[in-house]
């Protein structure tokens, strides 16, 4: 026999049955919640009489929609004025008390965007089935856990059976050797290999990362790298557990103390991918060769190292590829043959789950100190991805290095990654965002995202348009 | 949910990679806690001159003539032509909750993102998956013949063409047996209520730290 993978040995841990069919019928240990997807669930299992299977394997926050200024926030749910928005918030804790789930509610000092609240909380564990829905719960896979983004359907299927009907994914590897340039990140890798394998590239798949370069990174980088294995098009990223997963995990709230932990992480050592293990497919990068990336269109595969220049689609021999470059480039405001460096920005936006943690913000926090941010720059904001980062970054200082720059230092929640709160980019404006998504109108009506790392958006912060990180 | 047997309606194509659900449906929508109404909003930013708003009237917006779904020859339409990786993006389920809410009932691509093709069959949505040459074959005849029209019958996994040819497609025998009965996912699974208690029985014996968070420690 050969080896299995890790997503084989996750996967077959939780096979409650196979269907003649070929449909699989998968357990799921921990679902997260939040307000937007999940109040059509709710209701589903309401018209049906329903009731959870396992309140307990669920922990809600709600995170989309919230304000994230300190004056709003202080007013709890009066603080939200958009009365569709409110509702939902309201939602979400009403349903959470009709059906005894936890809920860590705004002002909660441990809430935040859910994909960072369930690592930090020790909700994520490895060996996990985790679900949620959104599709960014690729994240937690960092931890070793299979995590994968649902829709409102299946929400209320976890919520109601604790498992889902699944087809299983192949297995695709993805390995970065080498090691990484100093102000080269894990966003960077992460664009890097969309930039790769495109947008699609993952479909069908669950990617695991590996490699000296993946190893190398930090847990919270980890997670960075798995958080947009979606933007490949692969619904679960996941890396392997090592000595740093344990060490990240051990004394987190919700994880095992005591002679449980012992045994946990005696459990969790196991969870690699076998050494004779086979993958459908495997791509190679090497790390050194990454340099810093900034998106230039609107899907994330639209990248380039900061070096780099627009292409011309006059270049273009493809003519649907041609199409996509116009297109994207008409949205955009932005030439073809224009170089990285030259793209000027409006707007700086330090924050989502791709880049909020107290990693991220000691990132940036180190391009700012001491400087300020550029006349042309109107808007520039850090937004933590929880209260408890905030609070760790308050006591290391980091909220006073930015607002002596002239950022806004914000209370936890999504923000303008999607901007269904306040936090909206005007039409037409350019910004340098930490966030994972770069479509037509994603941070607000109009507006124009470029994705880079916490760095290269701190960078741009000072110069008012893209500068190479590396060289600062 | 409701049935898919055999629809028949004129098909509109949307000649663009990519199509994330952004483009769908834009996010100050999902603040709705309905299901239904969504249809109005379908593509939005797209098909509209003016930024949407939810719960707005929709009827006086200034419309994007030159979008697709505005042209005359379009109107009515139930099934969507669309290109590679259609569906991108969020795992949003407001997505097919548009499309069908706005009357499409197949779409038709050479690839579609999972989490957005898993989401259609929950709602009594078909996406079928038809080899790029085809598609690109109907991306021009759609555009030469006014009115074209196919008929998609679930059954027999084929689309009958106007010109009377026949195109077959695959499908997961699990999900076309729901989307003909119109069978509900969790009443099947629950029919497996037995095998689910036997399995958390063993998993939680031994992996016992995974079902603990009822704790509600704090930091
Ligand atoms: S931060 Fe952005 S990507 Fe992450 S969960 Fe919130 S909206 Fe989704």
């Amino acid at each position: 026999m050969t080896g299995q993978t890790l997503y084989d040995k996750i996967w077959s841990a939780h096979l409650v049955k196979q269907r003649d069919d070929g449909t699989s019928l998968i357990y799921i240990d921990r679902h997260l919640i939040h307000e937007v997807t999940s109040p059509q669930a709710f209701e589903g299992l309401r018209l049906a009489d329903r009731k959870p299977w396992r309140a307990d394997a669920n922990l809600a926050v709600p995170d989309h929609n919230i304000p994230t200024t300190s004056e709003e926030r202080k007013l709890g749910l009066d603080g939200i004025k958009d009365p569709v928005s409110k509702i939902q918030v309201k939602t979400l804790g009403d349903n959470c008390r009709e059906n005894s789930i936890l809920e860590l509610e705004m002002n909660d000092l441990r809430q935040g965007i859910v994909h960072v609240v369930g690592p930090e909380q020790g909700a994520t564990l490895p060996g996990m089935t985790i679900v949620c829905g959104d599709s960014h719960t690729s994240t937690h896979g960092a931890l070793g856990a299979l995590a994968h983004g649902i829709g409102t359907s299946e929400v209320e299927h976890v919520l109601a059976t604790q498992c889902l009907m699944q087809k299983k994914m192949k297995n695709m590897l993805v390995r970065i050797d080498g090691s990484l340039n100093i102000g080269v990140t894990a966003k960077d890798v992460v664009l890097a290999v969309i930039g790769k394998i495109g947008t699609a590239g993952g479909t069908g798949y669950t990617i695991e990362f590996a490699g000296s370069v993946i190893r190398e990174l930090s847990v919270e980088g980890r997670m960075t790298v798995c958080n947009m294995a979606i933007e490949a098009g692969a619904r679960a990223g996941l890396i392997a557990v090592d000595e740093k997963t344990l060490r990240y995990i051990e004394g987190r709230p919700f994880a095992p103390t005591g002679e449980l932990w012992t045994e946990a992480a005696k459990a969790w050592k196991t969870l690699v991918s076998d050494e004779d293990a086979e993958f459908d497919e495997v791509v190679v990068l090497d790390g050194s060769e990454i340099e810093p990336q900034v998106t230039w269109g609107t899907s994330p595969e639209m990248v380039l190292p900061v070096s780099g220049s627009i292409p011309d689609p006059a270049l273009e021999s493809d003519p649907t590829k041609q199409g996509n470059i116009e297109q994207a480039l008409d949205y955009m405001g932005l030439e073809g043959g224009t170089a990285i460096k030259d793209i000027k920005l409006d707007c700086i936006f330090i924050g989502s789950c791709t880049n909020s943690r107290i990693e991220d913000l000691r990132e940036a926090a180190q391009i700012v100190a001491d400087k300020k941010v550029a006349d042309s720059v109107e808007t520039a904001m850090v937004v933590p991805g929880s209260g408890l980062v905030k609070k760790q970054a308050e006591a290391e200082g980091l909220d006073l290095i930015f607002k002596r720059a002239g950022l806004e230092w914000r209370e936890p929640g999504c923000s303008m990654c999607l901007a269904m709160n306040a936090d909206q980019l005007g039409e037409g404006k350019h910004c340098a965002s930490t966030s994972n998504r770069n479509f037509e109108g994603r941070q607000g009506f109009g507006g124009r995202t470029h994705l880079v790392s916490p760095g290269m958006a701190a960078a741009a912060a000072i110069y008012g348009r893209f500068v190479d990180v590396r060289k600062l | 949910m409701r049935k898919f047997v055999v629809e028949e309606g004129l098909v509109m194509p949307l000649d663009r990679a990519n199509v994330d659900t952004d483009f769908i449906i834009p996010k100050q929508f999902l603040k709705s806690i309905k299901r239904s109404g969504f249809g109005v909003n379908l593509f939005d930013e797209h098909r509209y001159l003016d930024k949407g708003e939810p719960d707005a009237d929709n009827t006086n917006r200034p419309i994007n003539g030159d979008f697709v779904l505005n042209q005359p020859r379009y109107q009515g339409s139930k099934i969507l032509l669309a290109r590679d990786n259609f569906g991108c993006g969020s795992s949003r389920e407001h997505a097919p909750w548009a499309l069908d809410d706005y009357g499409f009932r197949a779409i038709l691509a050479p690839s579609f993102a999972d989490i957005f093709f898993n989401n259609c069959f929950k709602n009594g949505l078909l996406p079928i998956v038809l080899d790029k040459e085809i598609i690109h074959e109907l991306f021009s005849q759609v555009e030469e013949t006014p009115g074209f029209s196919v008929s998609i019958d679930l059954p027999n996994q084929k689309i009958s063409m106007p010109d009377q040819s026949e195109v077959y497609f695959d499908v997961d025998q699990f999900r076309k047996n729901c989307l003909i009965n119109g069978l509900d996912d969790i009443g099947l699974t629950l029919k497996d209520a037995s095998d689910i208690l036997d399995f958390e029985r063993r998993w939680k014996d031994c992996s016992p730290w995974y079902f603990q968070l009822s704790g509600n420690k704090n930091n």
